[in-house]
């Protein structure tokens, strides 16, 4: 498939839904990507069984605070300094560029780039979603380096970091957002054909655009975009609320937070909490406990429309309804759950599937 | 006091007035057609009202306006400034140039003009560039033909000293009669949405100001001695001077008195607003008796800007539409406006007009003349119409679950009584001048933006110290202490500053005392 002006924002959209509320407003990649499509052409969108078991993939993000990204958009050009660095490095040219997180901002950037690049796109992410941190992709399980890692700024400065893993290409990535104002241009987790096979979340890329679609679609029908999302994913309607606080600070260039929220129509009388690191990872109801826990996803969206709503949108007033919907089974694993459960965000809690945690749906 | 008020209405086709007693009875009220100059038609609407209420013009205390000029210019791409936008934030940014994602035409209004300078900071208040003043006063001086300049500077709202700069060496280069709009006067931090919103602002500023003239003159030329007020997007008021340099903040008042006026007129507390005016359509939510605030970037003529709205839907559907037949028949967007009663068919105009239609068909008796218009046009215009509401109608609501919907304005006979979704559909009493009805009864605000250290004292106090202050203001601008309420609260953590400092942002909005 095409990527191309006209069905860009339904990769948008899709992207914010797995966004889980974090991984940068991708909008701001949609744009990014009009832009360079514009410019430079529309993007393939490859199926990673028909990527050649040798051919090198180089993904490439963004990395950074959310509300740094809707302030200080890149130059453009960064990811090309970026994988020039890496391809050099690695004495291999890229034979398509791939999403790191199928949520949020990361997941248009790389139509930006591929289009800049003249590349195609790998139809495959490491994440199924968005998290904040550079490890946290299935890749890592998989035993695929985030490094060689090309690092560049809208200024001109660039480094290719080496680390002994990916947890050190994190710290290193992150001290160096910071110094760069916030966020960066990377070129990570170079891999093979082979390895986007048996180490990605496959087709994650197309899922969404079909959730964009169907959000679309529901709409101008007049049906529930909601039901729309929560058939596409398995999901579940977790509260229906206002939004009566939102506390964030930054802490380390991340956007932590917890906002309040006090039921309307059936969830009247009961108040909830969504507790937030740039996504949304966990969520509790006043009467029935955690209902929801990270890896499994988590998204407000617009009472009404049925919009997604990442963290740095949420404010007082707001009408939601926040969703639930179950994780990749790669991340429901022991490895998985030390990488992203609940306990590494340091919450006191025990991950447990959403399906348990909900009610059976009647429909 | 007597406690009298007059609510005035400019819409681009008609100026409704109303007079309100304190306890907000409804004493007169008049529909009369908008002039070219406003100021007599705000005069004999005004003139219409007092005469019939028999109240004088000492025994009024607060005259409001409400008007959708800027609305429509924005729609209809009409009287907007041509615009010098400068973004500062170079090497930065430039993989969005700014306007990327408007509409073509409306881009092509005013004017294009769009540059990307160096500068900025970043969002701990770090330089993210020098601003290279040079390279500034070259650019303002390639946009020589501009009317007016936004400013927008990446990190504006942590530190505006880049705006200032620039607006600075616009005076010194253009001159002090150019308005210049600066973004962290206008939204927050979201650079697009906040350069957008600022780029409208700067467009708007002749209409505007256009507007406020028109109504102090009427003012001052019946010696009328009353506080003067403007509605803005919240459904609040706002002094004169004040809408005359952020006129963005009164693209979205005529919906939201609209809203209000019909709630308070239908007595439906929750449901569909449709307010179908000479230019535009409205269509929205009423909650509670308010309007239903949009949850995320508002769109305005198809641009995302960033600051709290009523959610509204604008279709360009009017009682002075005009009525195309070249490959289908379509009405809308473009609109003869106030000039209906001398370009409209039935008013012996060229112009075949959406009102011409209902005339030609006998539902309503207006103008000189009966267009002879042929029946299936007259069916296809009013199909076409249908169809554009129903589907709005449905946007807005929460469920497929039948809701009640109001339709009020003066083009209220263009849209049908059995609409598709409607659990039921009313036309309530002085259905024409809900605007102005709205803006009558209108709330009056008070607003805090501080800095507050978290050193000193925790989030809850801070927060709880801008509320009190904010409702404080309000009481102050003539609130009533009883009707006070919270409607914004905002926080921008600086982490730039030492003692953890955060912005707090915070609007309170109460009825006006009586």
């Amino acid at each position: 498939m095409k990527i191309t002006t006209d069905n860009i924002d339904d990769f948008a959209t899709g992207a914010t839904v797995l966004g889980t509320g974090g991984g940068g407003d991708p909008y701001i990649g949609k744009l990014m990507a009009q832009q360079a499509i514009e410019e430079h052409g529309p993007v393939d969108l490859i199926d990673p069984r028909d990527v050649p078991d040798d051919a090198l993939v180089i993904p490439s993000a963004m990395l950074g605070a959310p509300t740094v990204m809707v302030e200080k958009m890149p130059k453009g050009t960064e990811a090309l300094a970026a994988f020039e660095a890496l391809e050099t490095h690695l004495g291999q040219e890229a034979y398509a560029t791939m999403s790191i997180e199928a949520g949020g901002l990361n997941s248009t950037v790389p139509i930006a780039v591929a289009a800049a690049l003249g590349l195609p796109l790998v139809d495959a992410d490491g994440m199924g979603r968005a998290f904040p941190e550079v490890q946290m992709v299935t890749l890592t399980m998989g035993g695929v380096s985030a490094t060689p890692m090309s690092i560049a700024d809208e200024k001109g400065n660039s480094l290719l970091v080496n680390t002994v893993s990916n947890e050190y290409a994190e710290a290193f990535a992150r001290v160096t957002s910071i110094e760069m104002g916030g966020a960066c241009m990377i070129g990570t987790y170079a891999l093979s054909g082979a390895e986007v096979r048996e180490h990605a979340i496959l087709d994650s890329m197309s899922l969404a655009h079909d959730i964009g679609e169907a959000i679309r679609t529901a709409k101008h029908r007049s049906q529930d975009p909601v039901e729309a999302v929560l058939d596409l994913t398995d999901g579940y309607e977790l509260f229906a609320g206002k939004i009566t606080d939102v506390e964030r600070r930054t802490e380390g260039g991340f956007a932590v937070g917890e906002a309040t929220l006090d039921g309307i129509d059936d969830c009247e009388g009961r108040t909830f909490a969504l507790d937030f690191q740039n996504e949304n990872l966990v969520a509790r109801d006043s009467e029935r406990g955690v209902v929801a826990s990270t890896p499994d996803l988590i998204t407000v969206v617009d009472a009404e429309t049925g919009d997604p709503v990442t963290t740095e949108r949420l404010a007082y007033g707001h009408r939601v309804r926040v969703i639930g919907m179950p994780c990749s089974p790669k991340w429901r694993t022991e490895e998985g759950l030390d990488l992203v459960g609940p306990a590494y965000f340091d919450y006191s809690i025990d991950y447990e599937p959403i399906e348990t945690l909900q009610q059976p749906r009647h429909d | 006091m007597t406690d009298y008020r007059i609510g005035i209405d400019v819409g681009g086709t008609n100026t409704d007035a109303v007079v309100m007693d304190g306890d907000d009875n409804l004493l007169a009220k008049t529909k009369t057609p908008t002039t070219e100059d406003i100021t007599s038609g705000i005069l004999s609407a005004l003139d219409v009202v007092l005469d019939d209420s028999g109240v004088s013009e000492d025994e009024l205390d607060y005259v409001m306006l409400g008007t959708t000029h800027a609305t429509n210019a924005i729609t209809e791409r009409r009287g907007l400034n041509e615009v010098g936008v400068i973004r500062i934030g170079a090497p930065a940014t430039q993989s969005i140039r700014p306007l990327l994602e408007w509409p073509d035409d409306l881009a092509a209004a005013i004017g294009n003009n769009v540059a990307i300078l160096d500068g900025g900071h970043e969002f701990d208040g770090r330089l993210l560039n020098d601003l290279d003043e040079e390279q500034v006063r070259a650019q303002i001086r390639e946009f020589s033909d501009v009317d007016a300049f936004a400013v927008t500077s990446v990190f504006s709202p942590v530190r505006d000293d880049h705006e200032t700069r620039v607006a600075e060496l616009i005076r010194e280069e253009v001159g002090d009669d150019v308005p210049i709009s600066v973004s962290n006067e206008i939204g927050s931090v979201g650079l697009l949405e906040r350069e957008n919103a600022t780029a409208l602002n700067a467009a708007l500023t002749s209409v505007a100001s256009e507007a406020a003239n028109a109504f102090v003159d009427a003012m001052n030329e019946r010696g009328i001695d009353a506080n003067l007020y403007f509605g803005q997007n919240d459904g609040t008021l706002m002094s004169v001077d004040y809408a005359i340099r952020y006129p963005i903040f009164t693209v979205a008042s005529g919906p939201s008195n609209s809203v209000r006026g019909a709630a308070y007129l239908s007595a439906v507390e929750n449901g569909i607003i449709v307010d179908v005016g000479g230019t535009t359509t409205d269509v929205g939510a009423v909650t509670e008796g308010f309007p239903r605030e949009s949850s995320v970037a508002v769109e305005i003529g198809e641009v995302k800007t960033n600051f709290r709205m009523p959610d509204i839907i604008a279709i360009g559907i009017g009682g002075g539409s005009i009525v195309s037949t070249d490959g289908g028949v379509t009405v809308g967007p473009q609109s003869v406006g106030y000039k209906l009663t001398e370009e409209a068919k039935c008013f012996g105009g060229e112009t075949l007009t959406a009102t011409d239609l209902e005339v030609a068909a006998g539902t309503i008796d207006i103008g000189s003349e009966t267009p002879d218009v042929d029946g299936e046009i007259v069916e296809a215009a009013r199909e076409y119409v249908r169809e554009r509401v129903e589907r709005e109608v449905d946007r807005m609501k929460t469920s497929a679950e039948p809701v009640p919907v109001v339709i009020v304005g003066g083009g209220s006979i263009l849209v049908p009584d059995d609409i598709a979704g409607a659990s039921e559909v009313h036309k309530p009493d002085h259905y024409e001048v809900a605007n102005a009805v709205g803006v009558a009864i209108a709330q009056v605000s008070g607003e805090v933006d501080r800095i507050y250290s978290l050193d000193e004292m925790d989030r809850e106090e801070a927060i709880q110290h801008a509320k009190d202050e904010a409702t404080d203001n309000a009481l102050a601008a003539g609130a009533d202490a009883d009707t006070v309420d919270i409607v914004d609260v905002e926080e921008v953590p600086l982490s730039y500053l030492p003692g953890n400092a955060v912005r707090i942002k915070v609007k309170a909005a109460g009825a006006l005392d009586h």
